[in-house]
């Protein structure tokens, strides 16, 4: 019989994932992978997979699991009580399991998803080459959907490595209820008139319960549309511009009062306006936001993007080494 | 006394469905395990389940209003 992680319970919502099915953005297909990709590579690490290995990304509550034989596991990411048969293991480290041994999760006290990695990753069959889930249309993961009670997943093969390696607390991120978000003002500001897109930046948004790996609805301000004709083609609403595909990360408002920040399983082109893009790095913060969280966003240029991409480049470099 | 916490952010509800009865009153007897309200986060409603057996208190939260991971909903004697 090949190796198998039994799901006990399947948690709020937890889905397989690795670094997303990039490349198919032309045909429609959003690229969906790890939400908080940092912690996801972290996770694979510690249990010395290859970093696009696929593992599990859990929402506010964590699923319940039992191994079926020995494996390390590490749990990244969202804070949260991890327990071994009841017992409690750290996070950001890697624990070694044996058959019967079962994983489970307390209350979540930051962040908003906890990654689970098992070595040898979870096996389930690549579609257009990844074993990311896109719950949308119930493509790639487990059946295309979010893991329930009873499920079985299979694992790949894993040597089984050395237990008890951990990542140096300052490469620890923490995750605060209150965030700076780096965006890209465009493509569309141009229709934002100049006090709301001042607005815009100085606003605290509030994260609402319309939050999930789709994209964050934010309220707490409105936002006001420099009037013109609409052109043919954009429709009435003034929120409106003749169709256009949504960057990764890119914020529309429509109506004007509640901007949606657009992740890993958006769609991928329509008619609203985008008035700024979050800097990939900063996509995690989102992945790690929850509801009832505050954004604020700063304006930042392409240079500055392109810095913090190194920078977290950096971090994973030196994670790299200490774990090597 | 014991509470019950929401284990989500999101949306508390006290009815079923807007034209139904709230689950539970304040002074009504509960046992360990029953829904006494729904939480709706992601387009998901879970149900938000006494923690222990015994009379509803109080409501810390009012229907309809957004509540935090860990926030108490509800005291229970």
């Amino acid at each position: 019989m090949s190796a198998q992680v039994r799901v006990v319970s399947g948690g709020l919502s937890t889905t397989v994932q690795d670094l997303g099915r990039t490349g198919r953005y032309a045909i429609g297909m959003p690229p969906s992978g790890a939400m908080d990709q940092y912690s996801f590579r972290v996770a694979n690490l510690l249990v010395g997979n290859p970093e696009g290995a696929a593992a599990l990304e859990a929402t506010y509550i964590g699923p319940s699991l039992e191994f079926t034989d020995d494996r390390l596991v590490a749990v990244t990411g969202g804070d949260a009580a991890v327990t071994l048969n009841g017992e409690p293991i750290p996070m950001w480290s890697s624990t070694q399991v044996r058959s019967g041994d079962v994983l489970a999760f307390g209350m979540i006290t930051s962040g908003a998803r906890p990654y689970i990695a098992v070595s040898g990753g979870i096996a389930v069959p690549e579609y257009l080459g990844s074993r990311s889930t896109y719950t949308l249309i119930g493509l790639g993961g487990h059946e295309g959907r979010t893991l329930a009670d009873g499920d079985v997943l299979p694992l790949g093969d894993g040597s089984t490595g050395e237990a008890g390696a951990v990542v140096p607390d300052e490469l620890v991120p923490q995750f605060p209820s209150d965030i700076d978000v780096r965006a890209v003002v465009g493509l569309c500001s141009y229709r934002l008139t100049e006090a709301a897109l001042e607005s815009f930046l100085s606003t605290p948004w509030r994260i609402t319960k319309d939050a999930d790996r789709v994209g964050y609805r934010l309220r707490g301000g409105t936002l006001d549309f420099v009037e013109r004709e609409q052109p043919f083609g954009a429709g009435s609403d003034p929120a409106n511009v003749v169709d256009l595909g949504y960057p990764l990360g890119s914020i529309q408002v429509p109506g004007g009062d509640e901007p949606i920040v657009l992740l890993g399983d958006a769609v991928t082109g329509g008619g609203y306006v985008t008035i700024a893009t979050v800097i990939s790095v900063d996509r995690d913060l989102f992945g790690q936001a929850k509801t009832g969280d505050t954004i604020r966003f700063r304006d930042v240029g392409i240079d500055e993007a392109l810095a913090a991409r190194a920078d977290r480049n950096r971090r994973l470099d030196r994670i790299r080494s200490a774990l090597a | 006394m014991p509470t019950i916490p929401s284990p989500l952010p999101g949306v508390f509800y006290r009815r079923p469905a807007p034209d139904q009865d709230p689950y539970v009153n304040e002074g009504d007897q509960v046992t360990e395990g029953q829904t006494i309200g729904l939480i709706e986060v992601m387009k998901n409603f879970s149900e938000l389940k006494a923690t222990a057996g015994g009379t509803v208190k109080e409501f810390l939260v009012e229907d309809e209003s957004d509540v935090s991971v860990g926030q108490d909903v509800a005291v229970l004697e």
